[in-house]
């Protein structure tokens, strides 16, 4: 109670008012220490009361995987050169870091509203601790999938190094998809439930179970030139599951499309930010 | 907490700002846009919208609101239930933003309406004083330095490093008050009385809060109890329907009110 750490003055105009976007960058990097403690909260608050801990979140996979190699692996041979295993694994890994992110941006925003109504803290920081709370589980993930690599002799190669560029392209992606739907689920809260819905749809028309090679013909251009997760499970799997560097065809449409989500869904956002308090 | 504008004088000349002023209202509007009917689900406003069939009618919270709070006073605000107190706090807090008007605040807001609303049962109470901190805007440096006068003031003792959810409401409500109080801020938000705890914590909460309005803290002090407002509050605003009805020296607006109220002849 003594000293006092606050020494420049702080002052609010409502009237001052730049733009959102930038507005609410400045404001993540003063509260960045928020980010850290919300995702520290949601890691421990899921693992605490279970015996498993954080093998818990790697298991799901493997059971999926487990699941899906006794019933596809003779059937999709051809297209998964290094085993199915390995193959759908990737995929699965890639893909729940996009569910499971985007999906609790959204929940924490609209559960989470009543304690935006008390104090102030920038709305982003809940899609953005969902966000780095994702990159731990999925860099933790990387264990067990080396491990069924090996096992079913997939070759691992250095390329492996170069994941963090694919997983940073998929966390802008998620960011963006997030902060959009959250926007609009702030507005009608059974969005919720129908993102679910399309999520899984989504992944059912990506070749995340199965490989691109069994789609059939006149389909396969647009489900993967169209779709923009298909560009980034593929850059994922390329490093991980096939050992090779991925051609530039393949980099700059992930590069751009990530990006392009993650401004718009950026700017989308901090824009209706201001109204949210109105609705939550 | 508040956003450091890019070029920001110390004190904004252009506003022609006293220098005791923390808080100043000018014109503040807050208009909620409310459905016709309550329309909760994308699938209804779809279905809606395409029948051309969404009305909406709008509901001041708040109208043309202008008043001033100054460093080192007790602020009374009163006026019945809904006549728009919250939003006004929420203005000051900056959770909400006035839809016309100008709301200007000058260093933190500490609001201390149901403390501890931040904390998760799971966490331990050490993990909470930092995510509670992080939340107020504190790094974890500060944090660290802070968290043994926390303690210490919450009295928790060997019970920080335990769930919060084995946490008597009396622990959990210190806990909470500590935390938020433990850096002076240079305006308080009281909502009713402090109700934290037993009868000595609350003493020790009062001691508190006193010796930061000494040190230059304004107090906004929410209550339906006008004889707590009378002892504490040199002047008092006075909000019903969203209009500021009265605004000045606490007795000449607490006789209006009861006067209002029709409850004049029983009370002095």
């Amino acid at each position: 109670m003594t000293e006092s750490i606050q020494t420049q003055e702080l002052i609010y105009d409502s009237s001052k008012r730049g733009i959102p976007a930038f507005e609410e960058l400045r404001e993540i990097s003063n509260y960045r220490h928020l980010i850290f403690q919300l995702a520290r909260r949601d890691i421990l608050t899921r693992y605490r009361r279970s015996v498993l801990g954080v093998a818990w979140t790697m298991l799901n996979p493997l059971g999926m995987m487990l699941v899906l190699t006794v019933a596809f692996s003779q059937t999709f041979t051809s297209g998964t050169p290094h085993g199915y295993p390995g193959y759908v694994l990737c995929g699965l890994m890639a893909w729940n870091f996009f569910s499971q992110t985007t999906t609790a941006a959204t929940v924490n925003l609209v559960w989470g509203g009543t304690l935006l109504h008390r104090i102030y803290m920038p709305r982003s920081s809940f899609a953005l601790s969902a966000i780095l709370t994702g990159l731990l589980n999925l860099s933790l993930s990387i264990i067990p999938l080396v491990i069924v690599l090996l096992a079913t002799g997939a070759p691992i190669r250095p390329t492996i190094l170069l994941l963090p560029g694919p997983m940073l392209l998929l966390a802008c992606f998620s960011l963006g998809v997030g902060l959009l739907v959250s926007t609009v689920a702030v507005y009608f809260p059974d969005l919720v439930e129908m993102f679910q819905i399309a999520l899984t749809g989504w992944m059912w028309v990506t070749p995340v179970v199965y490989p691109v090679s069994a789609l059939p013909q006149q389909y396969s251009y647009w489900i993967t030139h169209l779709n923009p997760m298909y560009y980034l499970i593929n850059l994922y799997r390329a490093l991980l599951y096939e050992g090779r560097l991925p051609v530039w065809g393949e980099v700059w449409p992930a590069l751009i499309i990530s990006v392009v989500v993650l401004v718009a869904g950026w700017f989308f956002f901090s824009k209706k930010a201001d109204e949210f308090s109105y609705r939550l | 907490m508040n956003s450091p504008t890019a070029s920001k004088p110390a004190v904004p000349t252009s506003l022609n700002t006293k220098a005791d002023e923390v808080v100043r209202l000018e014109n503040v509007s807050v208009e909620y846009r409310v459905p016709g009917e309550p329309i909760s689900s994308f699938k209804e406003y779809s279905i809606r919208f395409l029948q051309g069939n969404i009305r909406h009618h709008s509901f001041w919270a708040l109208r043309d609101v202008s008043l001033t709070v100054t460093r080192g006073e007790v602020f009374g605000l009163i006026g019945q239930n809904g006549a728009g107190k919250s939003t006004l706090l929420k203005l000051i807090a900056r959770v909400l933003r006035p839809s016309n008007g100008r709301v200007w605040v000058r260093g933190r807001v500490a609001p201390l309406l149901e403390v501890g609303a931040g904390f998760h049962p799971e966490l331990t109470g050490r993990e909470n004083i930092f995510l509670n901190g992080a939340m107020l805007g504190f790094t974890r440096h500060e944090m660290e330095m802070k968290f043994p006068r926390i303690v210490d003031f919450a009295e928790l003792g060997e019970f920080i490093e335990a769930p919060m959810r084995t946490y008597s409401s009396g622990m959990w409500a210190r806990l909470g008050f500590a935390v938020a109080t433990d850096t002076q801020p240079e305006i308080l938000i009281v909502d009713e009385v402090l109700s934290v705890g037993d009868e000595a914590f609350q003493r020790k909460c009062s001691k508190r809060l006193e010796a930061y309005r000494e040190q230059g803290s304004a107090i906004i002090l929410v209550s339906h109890n006008m004889t707590l407002v009378a002892n504490m509050c040199r002047r008092t605003a006075w909000l019903a329907h969203g209009q500021l009805v009265g605004f000045g020296d606490t007795e000449d607006i607490i006789q209006q009110y009861r006067q209002s109220m029709g409850i004049t002849n029983n009370l002095a």
